[in-house]
C-alpha cells in the first residue's frame, strides 16, 4: 500500500486468516468426520482431530459397501459419471462455441443477425426455468439415463460463444489479411492462427465449464432415474436418509470430500488462467 | 462491431454454426415455447386431456397463498444472500488488496468454495448444524440457543442463507479484488499525499470506483440466489419445515415433478423467465452505459 502502517497490515492478515478459517472450516470438519467411525461422530461434541478410520471409510464409500440407511450406490461409479459429464460438457461447449463464434465474427451470411440474437437469448434463460418441457424432450428422444441426456442440454447456453466472440473481435485484422495473402482458407486460418491465440480463454473456460458440469444438480436429478447414472453430487444427497442422526455421517462426509476434490484440484492448479478468464469474461 | 476483413463462403458459416443451432433449437427454443404453451393450458394428471385456459393458471397462481409466500421467501432470501455475500467479500478483498506477502496463499484458500457444488455445500452445513449431532448446533446450545432447523423456519432460512453465502464468497471476492487492483495507484497516492487515511481513501475513492463491480455482482448474486441455490434447498431443508423455505425455483420443481401440477408449474416457470429477462436486461443496459465511462 501507500504508506506503511503495521497495525493495519496486522489487522489485514488477521481478517484474512479469519476469513480462511470460516471458509475452510466446513471442509476441515468434513475431512475429520470422514476419518472416524459413525459412533464417534454421533456423540456430541464430535472430535476435532483426525481419527483412524480413513482407509475403511473411503473404501466403503468408493465401492458402495457401507451399511448406510440411505442410498448405497458406489461412489466410485458416481465419480466416473461426474467426470465424464464434466469433461463432455466442458469440451463440447468449447468446441461448439469456437466454431459458432468464428462463423459470426468472420463471415457474412443471410440471417446472421437473427442467428446472433437466438444465441444471445439462450444466455438469459438458465435450465431451471425450462425444466419440465426439456425433460419431456429428453424422454421423447429416449435420452433419459444416458450420458448424452446428461450433457447435451447443458451445452445449449451461449456463454462460451460470447466469450470467444469478444476475443475474436480483438484479434487484429492484419493477421487475417496475412493469412489470405499466403493463400490460407478460412479453416486453415482458424486452425493455425485463431485457436492457438485463444489458448488462455480456452483454458479459463475449461475450468469454469468443468466445475459447472461437475456441480450440476437439478438437471441430473431429472434426467436420470437409475442409480448407476447418478453423478456424485446427487448421490450424496440420496445418502442422507430422512431424519438426521440415523445417517452414516462418516461415509457421507467421505463422499463429500471425494466429490469436491476434482473440481478443487482443477481450480487450484489452473488458478491463474481461471481468475483471469472469470474476471474478463463477465465484463 | 464487424470485422473489416471477412471470408466469403456460401456454405461454410452455416456448417460452422450448425452444431450450436441444432442444440439450442432442440433443447432450448422448443422446450421454452412448450413451457409457454403449457402455462396456458391445464392438463389432468394422466395427460389424457388438455384444455386451453388462457391466463387462468397465472390468475390462480397469484391468488395462491403458497405461491405468494414462496415469492416473499425468495425475495428475502436473495436480498440477504446478495447483501451478506457482497459485504463479506468486499471486506476480505479490501484487506487482501493491502497485503504484500502471502497473497497467493490467501487467494487459493478463498477460491476453494467456488469449486464446491452447491449441493455439497448444503450437505456440509447441514451436517454442522444438525440439531442432534452438529458441532455448531452444539456450540449454539451451550450459548443457550436451541437450534433446530427442522422445526423452526427462521433457523431453516438461516441455514440455507449461510450455505449460499459461503459458496458465493469466492466469486465475489475475486471480482472485488480485480476491481480494487484496477484502480490506478496514482489516485490512491494523490489522496495519501493530501493526507487522507486508509478509511477516507476507501470511502471517497475506492468504493465509488467499485460501484460498477458492486452493481454487477448485485445482479449476479440475485440471479444466483434465485436459481443456483436449488441444490442447497433440496439437499438441506427440502423446502421445509412445511413449505417455509420453498424458494420459487424449488417450488417450480416440486409442483411439476412431485405434485404433478403441470400447468401451474409451467406458469411459474414463465414468471421466473420474465424475472430473469428483466434482470439480465437491466444488467446489460447498465454495463453498456458504464463501458463508455
Amino acid at each position: 500500500m501507500v504508506e506503511r502502517r503495521p497495525a493495519v497490515t496486522l489487522l489485514s492478515h488477521l481478517v484474512l486468516l479469519l476469513g480462511i478459517l470460516i471458509v475452510a472450516f466446513p471442509i476441515y470438519l468434513a475431512f475429520i468426520a470422514s476419518t472416524h467411525t459413525r459412533d464417534e461422530i454421533v456423540q456430541v461434541p464430535m472430535p476435532v482431530t483426525p481419527g483412524t478410520q480413513m482407509i475403511e471409510n473411503y473404501t466403503a464409500a468408493l465401492t458402495g459397501t457401507a451399511e448406510t440407511q440411505g442410498s448405497k450406490a458406489a461412489v466410485g461409479r458416481m465419480m466416473w459419471v461426474s467426470l465424464v459429464t464434466a469433461l463432455v460438457i466442458a469440451i463440447g461447449k468449447i468446441a461448439i462455441s469456437l466454431l459458432s463464434a468464428f462463423a459470426i465474427v468472420y463471415f457474412r451470411f443471410p440471417f446472421k443477425k437473427i442467428v446472433f440474437w437466438m444465441i444471445f437469448v439462450t444466455l438469459m434463460l438458465p435450465v431451471e426455468v425450462r425444466i419440465l418441457p426439456t425433460y419431456k424432450v429428453l424422454s421423447d428422444l429416449n435420452m433419459l439415463n444416458t450420458y448424452a441426456g446428461l450433457t447435451i442440454p447443458l451445452i445449449a447456453s451461449a456463454t462460451a460463444t460470447f466469450l470467444f466472440r469478444q476475443f475474436f473481435l480483438s484479434v487484429p485484422d492484419e493477421l487475417v489479411e496475412a493469412a489470405r495473402i499466403d493463400g490460407a482458407g478460412p479453416m486453415r486460418f482458424f486452425k493455425d492462427i485463431l485457436v492457438p491465440l485463444s489458448q488462455t480463454s480456452i483454458a479459463a473456460l475449461f475450468v469454469i465449464q468443468f466445475i459447472y458440469g461437475w456441480n450440476q444438480y437439478l438437471w441430473p436429478l431429472l434426467a436420470t432415474t437409475t442409480e448407476d447414472m447418478y453423478p456424485v453430487v446427487i448421490g450424496i444427497k440420496r445418502m442422507i436418509a430422512s431424519g438426521d442422526a440415523a445417517n452414516d455421517w462418516n461415509i457421507i462426509m467421505a463422499t463429500a470430500i471425494l466429490a469436491l476434490l476434482p473440481p478443487a484440484l482443477v481450480v487450484v492448479l489452473m488458478q491463474r488462467w481461471f481468475v483471469k478468464g472469470l474476471v474478463d469474461t463477465e465484463k | 462491431m464487424e470485422k473489416r476483413v471477412l471470408f466469403r463462403s456460401a456454405w461454410l458459416p452455416w456448417a460452422l454454426i450448425a452444431p450450436q443451432m441444432a442444440v439450442i433449437l432442440v433443447f432450448f427454443f422448443w422446450p421454452a415455447s412448450q413451457a409457454l404453451m403449457q402455462s396456458l393450458q391445464q392438463e389432468d394428471a394422466f395427460g389424457t386431456s388438455t384444455v386451453f385456459v388462457g391466463l387462468e393458471n397465472f390468475r390462480e397462481l397469484f391468488n395462491d397463498q403458497a405461491y405468494l409466500d414462496s415469492f416473499k421467501v425468495t425475495a428475502l432470501f436473495s436480498v440477504l444472500v446478495a447483501g451478506f455475500g457482497i459485504a463479506l467479500s468486499l471486506m476480505l478483498a479490501i484487506f487482501a488488496d493491502r497485503i504484500l506477502r502471502g497473497g497467493l496463499v490467501y487467494k487459493t484458500f478463498l477460491i476453494i468454495p467456488y469449486a464446491v457444488a452447491p449441493a455439497i455445500a448444503g450437505v456440509l452445513w447441514v451436517f454442522m448444524f444438525s440439531p442432534s449431532i452438529g458441532i455448531v448446533a452444539y456450540a449454539l446450545g451451550l450459548l443457550g440457543y436451541d437450534w433446530n432447523h427442522l422445526l423452526n423456519s427462521g433457523h431453516a432460512l438461516t441455514l440455507i442463507i449461510v450455505a449460499a453465502v459461503w459458496k458465493q464468497i469466492s466469486y465475489n471476492f475475486l471480482f472485488f479484488l480485480a476491481g480494487l487492483q484496477s484502480i490506478p495507484k496514482a489516485l490512491i497516492e494523490a489522496a495519501a499525499i493530501d493526507g487522507a487515511g486508509p478509511l477516507r481513501r476507501f470511502i471517497s475513492i475506492q468504493f465509488p470506483l467499485l460501484s460498477p463491480t458492486t452493481f454487477f455482482l448485485l445482479v449476479i448474486n440475485i440471479v444466483y440466489a434465485f436459481f443456483d441455490t436449488f441444490a442447497i434447498v433440496h439437499a438441506t431443508t427440502e423446502g421445509g419445515p412445511g413449505r417455509d423455505t420453498a424458494i420459487l425455483v424449488y417450488k417450480v420443481w416440486h409442483d411439476g415433478f412431485r405434485a404433478l401440477d403441470l400447468g401451474g408449474s409451467a406458469a411459474q416457470s414463465v414468471v421466473l423467465m420474465a424475472i430473469v429477462i428483466v434482470l439480465t436486461v437491466i444488467q446489460f443496459r447498465y454495463v453498456e452505459k458504464k463501458v463508455q465511462y
